[in-house]
């Protein structure tokens, strides 16, 4: 993609960037539009009720008339508001959950940015958000927003902690930081991958499954209080705070909170997909493979991968509908009283079955 | 050197999701503690006890229906057993027994909406939508008696406006039978998921000497550890004819008297009204609805106070008669109002989201606070 | 357990037959009437006597009983002058199981009673109440102020039989 373009435009910072953003770009939109349908019809199926039935041949166009409902509301700014961080709080959110996929290797064939230091720059740059949400809620110029807004940062930063240790003592296994040379290595066949032990053999393997497998699950109790959903969503919980941070947006903005939304929890489940799950790599070998046609395996890399992250979406999309949600300082112990201190011990377990 | 706070004043207005109707909470918190909460009520007052001045005592029925709205069938229950008590009517068999038949499946009903909000406040969304689908059934054999699903003016002075349905014994054994098994499945979603568990037990416990000084009575009242049940202390009507246990709290989950205690209460509260209706469906005898029913209704000078165990606690009704045919006055004692003074003795001390739970679990319907 | 009858005897032996009357000859529920002097040693008896022990208030209300002189004033409308309002009090005892109903009279002009507040504590809206629909001032509460009505109402108190609506409520019309 990137030369394609090089070809065309002759300018490098330029194609960069095209090739970088744009793909996803055109990847979140329609994933966001099948998202939002996803869990109303998930979360009515579970409910014993239909869910969206009318707009479009079984309600499949229903997120297309919302978003038009969207774009033409009036955007309300409250009188006492802070205009300008107002007014920047949704860009800032949406850009930490975007900025994330430029480092998520999609394919074989296309991957945003081939940075070597992949995985730290995903941990970092989501932490944006955290800036975003405090904006919103404090430039609302409201109690119950500011309420929300306060409990959320302090949720997602104790939050990060786990996921950085259970992602350190992964790197710590693999021994590189890229994204894409970790896809890499968990090549041919499932049981190379991570979750199952990784691509080593012998008695080391058989010992690291049960610590990956907590691993796993701490990894992804900790990125679903990152994206804030149930049963971490204090920040936005509908019955006690209205909204929580954006209960002033109207309109456009709040179409850019629900997409960055969105956009996190993907990013999140490819996240956990790539790391433990082989990302793009199929179970048992391709069927370009098998038919000789080169061609067809990159499309069908993608479309393991996002078979991949659409499970994990499901299950948080499962979860919420199914779990009450907890109260703050609950959340706050679960993170420092149990996640960390077992995320710790797994990493140092881990690191020394690393060693034999 | 203590640094100078101030405590912030948070007002949970009278539109909200989560307060039960509207209510206004002024919250007083430093940081996230509450140091007190002042209801504010009054917003859906309608001068419910001066309008039965004006009316005959069959007209005020209608307005006893709103009052409680989710459980408008024991409203008429109260009010009319009260009139006859006073008038010395003597109402005939069948119509006891369609009358508990009818009382104890509106209790069916209202505490599945209890049970179903205090659920959706906590954050469980699906409980309160499976619950909703098992109350259409009920709302359902409603209206096959008297053609309302919500407020029905059934309940008359003497008798009952329309004789069963046909159909209804049969369909009422179907939804007992249907209904069993659900509590079970409710009980493993909610009752006992740690998540709830956590959010509900050790919060806004009421001790139980507290809870008899301010006048609460019910589910509330026997949460707390006091077996106290009119249907079994006082039996109005032909309960005395029913096996039934009351449940009492015993602190399981945590303190005696916290809000898993009352929850669970009005669960087990079910289970016992389902023993009740069929023990009713078996023995109900045939005859006519109609014929105690007085041509005009001029009770005696005199006042009696009445009361019956509602779904949420002990209804009363202090009449006053002056031997006309228009009550001359007719004072109700909602348990939604006494429940409400305690919500600031309850949240004391707690953060704002256990407010909304205390609130969930004392299980106000506003339409009585105010009449 | 004791009948209304034993403890009306109970009372008069100690409070003297001035003070506690008892009405049981009308349909319904007796009830004693209690000067409204004494009715706070009355009730503090009630609650703490080992005998008595009526640990829980059930109902406090008021009545307008509108025994006084019916007049028409300028407009027409009824006014009521003289006479009394009452409050009632239902008892309960959790322990003993046994009722009263209280009733205490005070003139229409200047209604005031003691109140028990600190002794039931269930009392604090029921009277709030009933000054709110009566006017029935109780002395000492903690916070009398209206419950149902607007805080700022001042047009009379609903609930008595010669109430009149007013015209207009903070530029609102009222009767319509």
């Amino acid at each position: 993609m990137y030369d394609i373009i090089l070809n065309i435009t002759g300018s490098e910072i330029l194609s960069m960037i095209i090739s970088a953003a744009l793909p996803l770009f055109l990847f979140i939109l329609p994933f966001a539009l099948v998202a939002v349908l996803a869990e109303r019809k998930v979360s009515a199926f579970m409910q014993d009720r239909l869910g969206p039935t009318r707009v479009g041949p079984k309600g499949t166009l229903q997120t297309v008339a919302d978003i038009l409902k969207l774009f033409q509301k009036e955007d309300i700014i409250p009188s006492e508001a802070d205009k300008k961080l107002f007014n920047l709080a949704p860009i800032l959110v949406f850009a930490g959950s975007f900025a994330v996929f430029a480092a998520i290797p999609f394919s074989g064939a296309y991957i945003g940015t081939m940075a070597d230091v992949g995985v730290f720059y995903i941990i970092a740059i989501s932490s944006l958000v955290v800036a975003g949400i405090l904006m919103a809620g404090w430039a609302s110029n409201n109690k119950y927003s500011l309420l929300g807004a306060v409990r959320s940062v302090s949720q997602i930063i104790s939050y990060e902690i786990p996921t950085a240790l259970v992602i350190l003592s992964l790197v710590m296994l693999a021994g590189t930081l890229n994204m894409y040379d970790l896809t890499n290595m968990q090549t041919e066949y499932f049981w190379n991958w991570f979750i199952f032990g990784g691509p080593a053999t012998g008695i080391q393997k058989i010992l690291l499954i049960p610590f990956m497998v907590v691993g796993f699950v701490i990894i992804y109790i900790s990125t679903l209080a990152e994206v804030n959903r149930t049963p971490f969503d204090i920040p936005e919980a509908e019955s006690e705070l209205v909204a929580g941070y954006h209960t002033e947006y109207s309109g456009m903005k709040f179409a850019i909170f629900f997409l960055a939304e969105y956009a996190n929890m993907f990013a999140v489940s490819a996240i956990v997909a790539t790391l433990f799950f082989g990302g793009f790599q199929s179970p048992f070998g391709y069927i370009g493979n098998l038919l000789g046609a080169e061609w067809m395996i990159p499309i069908e890399q993608f479309l393991w991968f996002t078979v991949k992250g659409l499970f994990f979406v499901f299950v948080q999309m499962w979860l919420r509908w199914t779990l009450p949600r907890l109260r703050v300082d609950q959340l706050m112990a679960l993170c420092w009283k149990y996640l960390i201190p077992y995320a710790f011990v797994n990493l140092i377990i881990i690191g020394i079955i690393s060693l034999i | 050197m203590a640094i100078k706070t101030e405590e912030m004043v948070l007002n949970m207005g009278p539109q909200h999701p989560s307060t039960h109707g509207v209510l206004r909470l002024e919250l007083k918190l430093s940081g996230e503690l509450i140091t007190g909460v002042t209801p504010h009520i009054g917003y859906l007052h309608r001068c419910f006890e001066k309008h039965c001045e004006a009316m005959t005592y069959p007209q005020v029925i209608p307005y006893t229906d709103r009052m409680d709205y989710l459980a408008s069938m024991y409203n008429n229950f109260g009010y009319v057993t009260a009139v006859e008590k006073l008038m010395g009517i003597e109402v005939p068999e069948r119509v006891e027994y369609i009358r508990i038949i009818m009382g104890e499946l509106q209790r069916i009903a209202s505490h599945m909406v209890a049970i179903g909000t205090n659920g959706l406040d906590i954050g469980a969304f699906t409980p309160f939508l499976y619950l909703f689908r098992d109350r259409e059934k009920i709302l359902s054999l409603f209206e096959m008696t008297c053609g309302a699903r919500l407020l029905y003016n059934y309940m008359w002075i003497g008798g009952v406006s329309h004789d069963l349905h046909p159909d209804f014994l049969r369909l009422t054994k179907e939804f007992i039978d249907y209904f069993r098994p659900n509590i079970t499945e409710l009980n493993n979603l909610l009752s006992y998921n740690k998540i709830f568990v956590e959010r509900t037990a050790n919060v806004g416990v009421l001790p139980a000497d507290v809870a008899i000084n301010y006048g609460m009575t019910g589910p509330n009242l026997r949460a707390s550890g006091i077996n106290y049940d009119l249907r079994k202390d006082e039996p109005y009507s032909i309960y005395d004819r029913f096996d039934f246990n009351v449940p009492v709290g015993e602190g399981k989950m945590g303190t005696l008297g916290d809000c898993w205690d009352r929850y669970y209460m009005r669960v087990l509260e079910m289970e016992e009204s389902l023993k009740i209706v069929e023990q009713a469906i078996a023995q109900i005898p045939d005859g006519d609805v109609h014929s105690a029913i007085p041509k005009r209704i001029k009770p005696p000078v005199g006042s009696i106070y009445h009361r019956v165990e509602n779904p949420r606690g002990e209804l009363g009704y202090f009449i006053v008669s002056d031997g006309s045919m228009n009550p001359f006055r007719v004072k109700v004692r909602p348990p939604s109002f006494v429940s409400l003074e305690l919500m600031d003795e309850l949240c004391k001390g707690h953060l704002v989201s256990d407010v909304v739970a205390i609130l969930g679990s004392i299980d106000i319907v506003l339409g009585e606070v105010d009449r | 357990m004791k009948t209304p009858e034993e403890i009306f005897e109970i009372l008069k032996s100690k409070f003297g037959e001035e003070g506690v009357t008892f009405t049981g000859d009308q349909a319904g529920d007796p009830y004693v009437t209690v000067l409204p002097e004494i009715f706070r040693k009355v009730a503090v008896y009630l609650f703490k006597n080992e005998d008595m022990n009526f640990d829980s208030l059930m109902l406090l209300s008021g009545v307008d009983d509108a025994n006084g002189e019916k007049t028409k004033d300028a407009n027409e409308n009824e006014i009521i002058t003289g006479g009394t309002l009452s409050v009632y009090y239902n008892l309960f005892s959790l322990t003993h199981r046994h009722k009263l109903t209280v009733r205490v009279s005070v003139p229409r002009e200047t209604p005031e009673v003691e109140s028990i507040t600190d002794i039931w504590r269930t009392a604090d809206w029921h009277e709030r109440e009933a000054y709110d629909m009566f006017g029935i001032i109780f002395k000492n509460h903690p916070d009398l102020r209206r419950i149902l009505m607007p805080y700022d109402w001042d047009a009379g108190y609903p609930l008595r039989k010669d109430y009149q609506n007013p015209e207009f409520y903070h530029g609102m019309k009222v009767p319509y």
